[in-house]
């Protein structure tokens, strides 16, 4: 078992059997349940916008080369500066390099999960330059030093109380029970940082090709104000953002606050086309966008798994999944937590790495039926297995299933085994779950039924009248 | 090799393989009306599943109050232009106003006028920390959008980015056939409006700014306005 793995298992194992972690979760999520419904109760149809949004994602990404190319040359023509980075390294160099050359002292970002990914802020920090996360969440966590815990949800773990404790070390703010008293004193401390940062970072949603713009969702306004008052606006996107025409948002923004935080549209759905332009009063004087590969490309080869390049990022599969409701955001140690963060991360970060990921999982599908663009979640993570048992075949697993199969198609070795196992299963009682039990990974939390005294086949030669 | 030689190098090989269409996936799928160019097919298709929006203006602007006022946001259809004075004059005297932002236009014009407040214009630019000061941003827009009673503003029709964001109190001021059913029909207008000369910002502004982050319970004004308020003339 590799590290990776074995730090999941030890974090899922608390987690767990952390009772009031799972009620929390349970609680947060409760509100979102009953929105997400309501709103997509209002749509003439969900499943019909659904298969059109993937079909219209499908288009997107097998295409990708043209519609890339003609989101680049239209971004170009009105003065945005365009950078192809094919790894983290190469987006990292970049941007550090821009805030150099600019000699920026404060940067302020916005919501960003393709910036955790190549880990932009490190990079910043090392270089010199000091950011800071924008987005209330985001910005509890980063004082916190750790991890968003949901890709939407950064600080969705977390108690008002231990937020007011935070502020209080942190910030020196008076203590308080109150959600808008605390949202305030982040709101106040944001307000000066906007206004002195020389350099703003966003993420982008979506990348229209028609019209070269890239669309930005938000419900907070720190990422329209991380976008206005700095004179240089740095846009990191993933190639697979891509979306062919201007009107296919009519689709995807009201699909994505629904199906993402349970809203019927967000409140601030925002296009970029440029930096400012002649006869606008306000905006960057330099606005660049990095177009992140980063091994999606390596995804998008794998044509049974392309369609996750469609995932629009509305963390609708987390919420919606047992696993990640009881082992918790942080236990993944991946950017993109969840159904979606176990299918794509093997492919982003190595499959016998992380293949673990597809292990945890029960299979109920709910994911793939949470998803607004129809991804095939569940398969996926059954596809993810076959590949690294494929790559790498576990030789004992092997012989147990070739050992199984045998049985099953003899007779005479099913009824010896069966025997057997009769005779040895009191044993359970004292050997259960130790190293002398063979099958103690499922007996350590499970218990056995007890095998019948006397088969089927026993009774019915007994009491066949002949 | 240029790195964007070498992305596009990668997509292409990759794009070799090719993947299921997902209407191939699905039975049933007759009712697509496939032989329209995808350009008209997809808006005309998601138009049949959205959330339905009436066809009258009547109906759509009643449409809009529900939704603008369900995402908290303060909606007033206004008989004329004095009525729309009038109550900017009472959120002004409400909210103690002292110093506005706002762009010049006709409709701002007409009631910043009548407030005779200090005002910060930001058509020519401005200094931040003077319109940081702001009371209250006052503008106009591209369109109202009845399905989910969003405004769209835009840099040369809402003066700016900032103007929107920055003051804790932002007052649209729009005309009555400013209203489109749905956000198709709002992004159709711009598209028809500019002509490809966009500009460098548009924006959906769905009520006042907001955050869930603290125990998901809904708070006003995280760093945006606390308030938005939407004044319709005739």
């Amino acid at each position: 078992m590799n590290a990776h793995a074995k730090e999941f298992n030890e974090s899922a194992r608390r987690y767990t059997a952390d009772l009031h972690h799972r009620d929390w979760i349970q609680k947060a999520l409760s509100g979102y349940y009953a929105k997400r419904d309501e709103f997509k109760n209002r749509f003439q149809s969900w499943s019909g916008a659904r298969d059109l949004a993937a079909e219209t994602k499908w288009e997107a990404i097998n295409h990708l080369d043209r519609y890339l190319d003609e989101f680049v040359s239209k971004l170009e023509a009105r003065g945005t500066k365009v950078f192809w980075a094919p790894d983290a390294q190469a987006a990292r160099d970049y941007i550090v390099g821009v805030a150099k050359q600019h000699q920026v002292r404060a940067v302020i970002k916005s919501k960003s999960m393709t910036a955790e990914e190549i880990h932009l802020n490190d990079a910043l920090a090392q270089a010199g330059f000091e950011v800071a996360e924008s987005d209330l969440g985001e910005y509890i966590v980063q004082l916190r030093e750790e991890p968003p815990y949901h890709l939407v949800f950064p600080a969705m773990h977390l108690t008002r109380q231990q937020i007011s404790d935070l502020f209080h070390d942190k910030l020196g703010s008076e203590p308080t029970n109150n959600p808008e008293d605390l949202t305030m004193v982040a709101r106040r401390v944001m307000r000066r940082k906007y206004c002195k940062a020389e350099m703003g970072i966003s993420g982008a949603n979506f990348a229209i090709a028609e019209t070269g713009m890239i669309s930005i969702t938000e419900n907070e306004g720190n990422a329209r104000l991380t976008t206005s008052l700095p004179k240089i606006h740095v846009a990191l996107v993933g190639i697979e953002k891509v979306l062919p025409r201007l009107s296919d948002l009519a689709l995807f923004l009201p699909m994505l606050a629904t199906a993402g935080a349970g809203q019927s549209i967000t409140c601030y759905n925002t296009l970029y086309g440029g930096p400012r332009q002649p006869g606008e009063p306000d905006g960057p004087e330099e606005f660049h966008v990095v177009l992140l590969d980063n091994r999606r490309t390596e995804l998008l080869a794998d044509a049974e798994q392309r369609d996750a390049l469609h995932c629009i990022r509305c963390g609708a599969c987390l919420n919606v999944c047992p696993i990640f409701k009881n082992v918790g955001g942080h236990s993944y140690g991946t950017t993109y937590q969840g159904p979606i963060g176990s299918v794509i991360t093997p492919h982003l970060r190595g499959l016998q790495d992380w293949k673990h990921l597809s292990q945890a999982s029960s299979l109920c599908g709910a994911c793939t039926e949470a998803c607004p663009v129809k991804i095939n979640l569940h398969h996926h993570l059954l596809h993810n297995r076959r590949n690294a048992v494929r790559a790498r075949p576990a030789l004992l697993e092997k012989l147990i299933q070739f050992g199984f199969a045998r049985m099953m198609c003899h007779p005479a070795l099913y009824q010896f085994a069966s025997r057997v196992g009769r005779l040895a299963q009191p044993l359970q009682r004292w050997l259960g779950g130790t190293i002398l039990d063979p099958v103690r990974a499922w007996t350590k939390t499970r218990s056995f039924p007890p095998l019948a005294k006397r088969s089927f086949h026993e009774l019915w030669r007994e009491r066949k009248v002949s | 090799m240029t790195n964007r030689e070498i992305i596009l190098g990668r997509i292409r090989e990759a794009l070799k393989a090719p993947a299921p269409h997902p209407a191939f996936l699905e039975l049933g799928r007759a009712d697509l009306p496939v032989g329209l160019d995808a350009r008209q097919r997809v808006p005309a298709t998601a138009q049949k599943w959205l959330p339905p929006v009436g066809q009258a203006t009547a109906e759509q602007i009643d449409l809009f109050r529900q939704n603008a006022e369900a995402l908290k946001a303060e909606f007033r259809a206004c008989a004329n232009v004095n009525e729309a004075i009038q109550h900017a004059k009472n959120l002004a005297a409400a909210g103690g106003w002292k110093k506005i932002g706002r762009h010049r236009g006709e409709l701002t014009d007409s009631v910043a006028r009548e407030l005779g407040l200090v005002e910060v214009q930001t058509d020519q630019g401005y200094a931040v920390d003077d319109l940081e000061g702001c009371d209250a941003g006052l503008t106009e827009c591209e369109t109202l959008v009845a399905q989910t009673g969003s405004v769209l503003v835009s840099a040369p029709g809402s003066g700016g980015r900032a103007l929107s964001i920055l003051p804790p109190h932002h007052v649209v001021l729009a005309r009555r056939n400013q209203m489109v059913p749905d956000l198709s029909a709002a992004l159709q207008r711009v598209q028809e409006k500019f002509k490809g000369k966009f500009p460098s910002f548009m924006s959906f502004i769905s009520g006042p700014s907001r955050t869930g982050d603290i125990e998901r319970i809904l708070v006003l004004g995280a760093h945006g306005p606390k308030k938005l308020t939407i004044l319709l003339l005739p």
